[in-house]
């Protein structure tokens, strides 16, 4: 890169062991300086607080007393006598298994449309990709707005062809379905990776297939599909995890819906309708920061820890192992 | 770069007229209708932000009659939000939060990203992992100790639990940092550094100056997480209006003016826009960062 020749640089090979190991010295304050902040930040705010939830899940806390010990009591009740936990953790798993299936196969089925367009590339996918940058808030007040059963644009459009358009977030059964298509709506950042992954298939490949007969479908399964994996993996656990801590669309939507005075107040209308908006994350912050139960909230964080830390675990994985493939190739 | 995932057909020279010509209109068909089902998903995409801007200027009583287009317009609507709820406040506290935590978080991630990309030492791999660990773990796991160090300390009701922790750590944009870093070549580093520069200087003169489009990237998207954050707001925030982001504020709204739909969706419109306004001048990065959390780890 530089072809002059610094008098410092000819200098160096023959400087003597003393120095050499005073540069050591040197890189090593170097580096602790760069890294220091953020080290003291992890241990501070994730290191600390890991540790900590793991003590405070085995006592009795409510923030004025000092903490009890209480050994197992709070797993227990978790597993045995509460029932909102039952409901809080089936609704978090429904999100698990149907909002990532759904958000990842139509990222892919609309990052497969673009990706044939010709032209107008950039302005389709721009309005793809918006709806997922608005304040989920505010997204979810929105789509409250729109499938309101009286009076939302949903259910008067489908008035209007002649379906009924069931009661939405207002119905048990249709309120985690809703709040699917809201992540549906928003989930743009899946279809961009999918998109460009998408665009770095290489051409010959489907040249070749196409030669070898290969209709569309065959094309998709065995040339597409192999290249895109995994960007899909992901997509996959990126999506898992994000169903794990699904909080705000479902206490907004749950509060809004029932017509709750103020969701930063009460209680009363969490989990609108009939607990059925009420996931894990959410019954963990009523318990913990409603009822100041925060041992208990603490139980039920060590559990959220192990099952997020064994998606992460394959996500870090996964990602490290393509890192490779692609600095090996 | 060529972006077409179909391939190109090249029809040979010995085929028949008419087949070449009924391919010219299997062409033209696939083009019309990729292109019409692509214009039918754009516009798909942008009905609800549509909807909630044409509620928004609706009178209160045509907002509850499901009609799709307003009969008078009423931009005096965006006006009266502000009258019936401090907006500017909760404006001016989104700012804030949005504002420092972003340039705390580049002020912490920047050497951190450094050190992961362009420097060797003991512990580097189980940095980043921890790293990449801590952008994954729910917030909710780490809450219950935070909340209360945060409550010895007295800074529950304000935005301090929520800005400080940038100023430190903050996972996502080391991971997106180092993402940026590692596309420079260190050539550019080593040349700075043969020319008298220690590792700092070679930092703030070379690699910041190279980087900015990445560390804009990075800005914006931190920018965004922060004025898109519910629930920092809601724990440390909660019962104290006075500290309210907008985020929150827009939740309750909808609960204080019960039936009045028309201003809740000029409110939910207000805060859209500056994240709209956001995204239009600065479309590339978003997407180059995007793709860069995606694909290139």
């Amino acid at each position: 890169m530089t072809s002059t020749l610094d008098p410092r640089a000819v200098a160096s090979p023959s400087a003597s062991t003393r120095t050499r190991k005073g540069n050591a010295a040197r890189r090593r304050r170097t580096v602790f300086y760069f890294i220091a902040p953020a080290t003291l930040g992890f241990l501070i705010f994730f290191g600390y607080p890991l540790i900590a939830t793991v003590y405070y899940s085995f006592t009795r806390y409510d923030l004025i007393n000092a903490p009890e010990f209480i050994g197992f009591d709070n797993y227990i009740r978790m597993f045995t006598s509460e029932a909102l936990v039952g409901t809080a953790a089936y609704n978090t798993l429904w999100l698990v298994i149907v909002l990532t299936f759904c958000r990842v196969v139509f990222s892919l089925g609309v990052a497969s449309i673009i990706s044939r367009l010709k032209s107008g590339v950039g302005l389709v996918r721009t309005l793809c990709y918006l709806p997922s940058l608005a304040p989920p808030a505010a997204a979810t007040l929105a789509f409250v707005f729109l499938f309101n059963p009286e009076y939302g644009p949903v259910n008067a459009f489908l008035r209007a062809v002649g379906i009924d358009g069931g009661l939405w977030f207002n119905d048990p059964a249709m309120s985690k379905p809703a709040l699917t298509l809201l992540v549906m709506w928003g989930s743009g950042e899946l279809m961009i990776i999918i998109l460009a992954a998408l665009l770095d298939v290489p051409q010959e490949q489907y040249e070749a297939a196409e030669l070898d007969g290969a209709g569309p479908v065959r094309r998709f399964w065995h040339v597409t599909l192999p290249s895109i994996s995994p960007v899909l993996l992901f997509g996959i656990v990126n999506s898992m995890i994000f169903a794990l801590q699904f909080f705000t669309q479902a206490i907004v939507a749950g509060s809004a819906a029932a017509g709750a005075a103020d969701v930063a107040g009460n209680t009363r209308f969490i989990g609108a309708p009939q607990n059925s908006t009420l996931t894990y994350p959410v019954w963990l912050y009523v318990q913990g920061f409603r009822y100041f139960n925060m041992g208990y909230a603490a139980a039920m964080a060590v559990l959220l820890f192990i099952v997020s830390a064994g998606f992460t675990w394959i996500l870090v994985r996964q990602l490290r192992k393509t890192q490779h493939q692609e600095e090996g190739g | 770069m060529t972006t077409l995932a179909e391939p190109r057909h090249t029809a040979p020279a010995s085929e028949p007229p008419r087949v070449r010509v009924r391919r010219q209109w299997d062409k033209k068909l696939y083009w019309i209708a990729t292109h019409s089902v692509g214009i039918a998903m754009g516009v798909i995409f942008m009905l609800p932000i549509l909807f909630v801007f044409l509620t928004a200027v609706m009178s209160s009583d045509q907002a509850l009659s499901s009609n799709f287009w307003p009969k008078e317009w009423h931009f005096e609507n965006f006006i009266e939000v502000f009258e019936k709820a401090p907006l500017l406040q909760y404006f001016g506290n989104s700012i804030l939060y949005s504002t420092l935590a972003t340039v705390g978080a580049l002020v912490s991630a920047i050497p951190a990203a450094y050190a992961l990309s362009k420097l060797k030492f003991r512990g580097q791999n189980l940095f980043f992992m921890l790293t990449m660990a801590a952008m994954m773990l729910p917030p909710q796991v780490t809450v219950v100790p935070l909340y209360d160090l945060w409550v010895r300390l007295g800074f529950t009701g304000t935005l301090v639990p929520l800005i400080v922790p940038y100023f430190f750590f903050d996972a996502f944009s080391i991971f997106l940092l180092r993402q940026f870093f590692l596309t420079i070549p260190k050539d550019y580093l080593e040349a700075a550094k043969i020319d008298g520069c220690n590792e700092f200087q070679a930092m703030v003169k070379v690699l910041i100056p190279m980087a900015k489009p990445g560390i804009a990237a990075t800005a914006m998207f931190c920018f965004l997480f922060t004025w898109n954050d519910y629930f920092g707001p809601l724990l440390y925030t909660g019962e104290t209006r006075d500290s309210w982001p907008l985020s929150l504020a827009i939740a309750s709204f909808r609960g204080m003016h019960h039936v009045e739909w028309n201003l809740t969706m000029a409110a939910t419109a207000l805060i859209m826009l500056p994240v709209i306004v956001l995204f239009v001048f600065a479309q590339k990065s978003f997407v180059k960062g995007i793709t860069f959390t995606g694909v290139k780890g």
